[in-house]
């Protein structure tokens, strides 16, 4: 089904691209073209276009070795199918120039901006060239993603100035924050342009965490990598590992276990739970409504004592394997969840009681930095911030991996797409991860939990996307000797930070923190 | 309640009245970490640990605070945020590197993005271990850095 759909794709191309594409072949769910690097934006923008596909992720490869040039991959999800379209791009030999996608396809800037700082490939035609990651102080020419740039390459620095976006009028002046933050949260810098109180300009300058975790993963090996990408964001330690654990069983063609999915089902909605109770009542807590704020860390709290109690680990570390999981649950550790929920979902009720009936709260959050469902499509923007601004997107649905396609869940969804709208539908999450675990938990079938997964082949690439409580993160690895050759990792927060820029236009100041919180975004995973 | 975090906490209550007469003032800083360390360290300041009542305040500012708590390898592009934050700081401060990439880089280690620890860019008086560490260990390391702040003391006088 899905591959006669796949199908369809290139036989529906207009001629003069059907004449561009110089191999298709279809792996899996992933349609793979292969076009030439002038060609690539008119394809991308097609598929884009005529099949509502999303840009899911965009990245380059150096396969300057082999093939004496570097690669652009474009990996764009089709509407309404569970399946993939990748679109594989060559430069010219010794060349590293290509034509930017970001005038026709908006929500690759970031993308471009990424692969010139680590690649030194120029997107020409690129509106907004700056460094992303690499800072002005990082020398010209020095690329940590080609193979020649060694891991531990420290280089000098240079002095530079990076230049933010100057507003300019009557009245207009600006208000640095950041990196360093006043509350306990990962550093970033905002620069806002504001005219009396409201904000007429946010420019977000992120990378102060970047670590080089993709450059580390090409040097780790595959066991270990597991810890690596429980370490990309911290609170979506699952996330990130279960999609790392899924990339590599899908490029050794492994199937893990039943039990194995019912369980990193389990552990990924446990994840969601305190990561969007703390989410909650940091909304409390910024709208000074310190009795709901009280409550709802208390639950957060119940929720990373009720992870160690099972796993170990507050935040559930570890977990994952490649092949399965390494913890098993018993009926003991059965009972001990089921107990523990039942408490939580009552108090969690009566907080979500306490919070939509206090007046005060409702008067700070509705209305209050609003995203519009044509600009939440616009930017590509993921997860409960775009489902409650009406996208109807949910990666657990759309392309379920684990246990998802067994279970019954709804996807909830706002419309205003105000702090408000983004509270309810992580309300809702919560409610409907409740009733995941304990389907999951009903529905588990004994056996195995693990299954040896060997012999990865080299040159293989594969995908696999998972809805983390951020929303769609995707880890795409080209396999290379018992390591990545190439790992892109792509967090759920690289996708909405440009959102809330737009969000907060209008706004007053002392609304910012309200409306960064209801996004809550991952620096680190941003960064890498 | 838990009787782990009460127990630490009486103790660390009463150093805090010998060494700094009433209370301790923290600023935690990011340099870098995955923030894990963030949830642990948020988690500090909840109803069931609730560190406030012990007289341990988590402040805004370096110019509020005693202590540093740092957190991550030390990014490259962290590293003059921490000294200026560091630099912010009144004396007599302590620093305290928390979770396995402040102690030595962690997984990072090697990166041409990091620094490997805290303690290649400041003075660091207690390493707190773990991954994250949790909050019960946070408090067991600030008790150690306020014997360490005591024995200082001691010294000058």
């Amino acid at each position: 089904m899905t591959v006669e759909k796949l199908r369809l794709i290139v036989e529906e191309l207009p001629p003069e691209l059907h004449s561009k594409v110089r191999s298709a072949k279809i792996r899996g769910n992933d349609l793979r073209l292969v076009t030439g690097i002038d060609d690539l934006a008119s394809l991308a923008k097609h598929i884009h276009g005529v099949y509502q596909a999303p840009l899911v992720t965009m990245h380059a490869t150096d396969d300057r070795a082999a093939e004496d040039c570097f690669k652009l991959y474009v990996v764009l999800s089709p509407r309404g199918m569970d399946a993939f379209v990748t679109i594989i791009a060559a430069l010219e030999p010794r060349s590293q120039r290509f034509v930017s996608l970001t005038p026709q396809i908006n929500e690759a800037d970031w993308y471009e901006r990424e692969v010139q700082d680590m690649f030194g490939l120029e997107a020409i035609g690129h509106p907004d060239p700056r460094p992303l990651v690499l800072y002005d102080d990082w020398p010209q020419g020095e690329h940590p993603l080609r193979k020649d740039f060694p891991l531990d390459r420290r280089p000098p620095r240079i002095k530079g100035e990076y230049s933010f976006t100057k507003v300019e009028g009557e009245g207009v002046y600006e208000i640095p924050v950041g990196p360093v933050h006043a509350g306990v949260i990962e550093p970033g810098h905002f620069r806002f342009s504001v005219a009396g109180e409201p904000i007429i300009n946010l420019e977000v300058r992120l990378g102060y965490v970047h670590k080089g975790i993709e450059k580390i993963s090409e040097s780790t090996p595959y066991w270990r990598g597991i810890h690596l990408a429980e370490r990309i964001s911290g609170d979506n330690s699952v996330a990130h590992s279960t999609a790392y654990c899924q990339t590599v069983e899908a490029l050794a063609s492994a199937e893990v276990p039943e039990r194995a999915e019912y369980i990193r089902t389990v552990m990924l909605e446990l994840e969601r739970i305190y990561n969007l109770i703390g989410d909650i009542s940091g909304i409390a807590l910024d709208t000074a409504f310190s009795v709901g704020a009280a409550n709802g860390y208390l639950l957060r709290e119940r929720a990373l004592n009720l992870n160690e109690c099972l796993t170990g680990s507050r935040l559930l570390r570890s977990v994952n394997v490649i092949g399965g999981v390494r913890k098993d649950l018993s009926a003991n550790d059965r009972e001990k969840t089921l107990s523990a929920l039942v408490r939580l979902k009552l108090e969690f009720e009566d907080l979500v009681d306490l919070m939509v009936t206090s007046t005060s709260l409702l008067d700070r959050v509705e209305t209050t930095g609003k995203l519009s469902t044509e600009m939440a499509v616009r930017l590509n923007v993921v997860g409960p911030v775009a489902r409650a601004s009406g996208v109807d997107r949910d990666v657990r649905r759309d392309h379920p991996y684990a246990a998802y396609d067994r279970l019954n869940f709804l996807v909830p969804r706002g419309a205003a797409g105000d702090v408000n709208a983004r509270t309810r539908v992580k309300i809702d999450e919560v409610r409907e991860s409740f009733s995941l675990i304990d389907q999951a938990l009903d529905g588990m079938p004994s056996g195995p939990i693990r299954t040896v997964v060997e012999n990865i082949p080299a040159g293989e690439m594969a995908m696999s996307l998972v809805e983390s409580p951020r929303g769609e993160l995707v880890h795409w690895i080209l396999a290379g000797r018992e390591r990545p050759y190439r790992h892109k990792i792509r967090d759920a927060s690289f996708c909405n930070w440009l959102a809330m820029e737009e969000a907060v236009l209008g706004n007053i100041v002392p609304d910012f923190p309200l409306i960064n919180k209801s996004f809550n975004l991952s620096y680190s995973g941003n960064d890498l | 309640m838990d009787e782990e975090t009460e127990k630490l906490g009486e103790e660390l209550k009463r150093k805090v009245r010998e060494v700094f007469g009433r209370s301790l003032a923290i600023r935690e800083v990011d340099a870098g970490s995955c923030n894990g360390c963030e949830v642990e360290v948020n988690s500090l300041t909840n109803a069931i640990h609730d560190i406030e009542r012990f007289g341990l305040h988590i402040v805004a500012s370096p110019r509020h605070a005693d202590m540093l708590l740092v957190t991550g390898p030390v990014t490259r592009n962290m590293e003059l945020p921490l000294r200026q934050t560091y630099n912010a700081t009144p004396c007599p401060k302590m620093v305290v590197a928390m979770g396995s990439c402040a102690i030595s880089g962690g997984i990072y280690r090697g990166s041409y993005a990091v620094l490997d620890g805290v303690d290649k860019v400041l003075p660091v008086d207690v390493y707190i271990p773990g991954c994250p560490p949790r909050p019960q260990a946070i408090i067991q390391g600030i008790l150690v850095a306020l014997g360490k702040m005591e024995e200082r003391k001691g010294q000058q006088s």
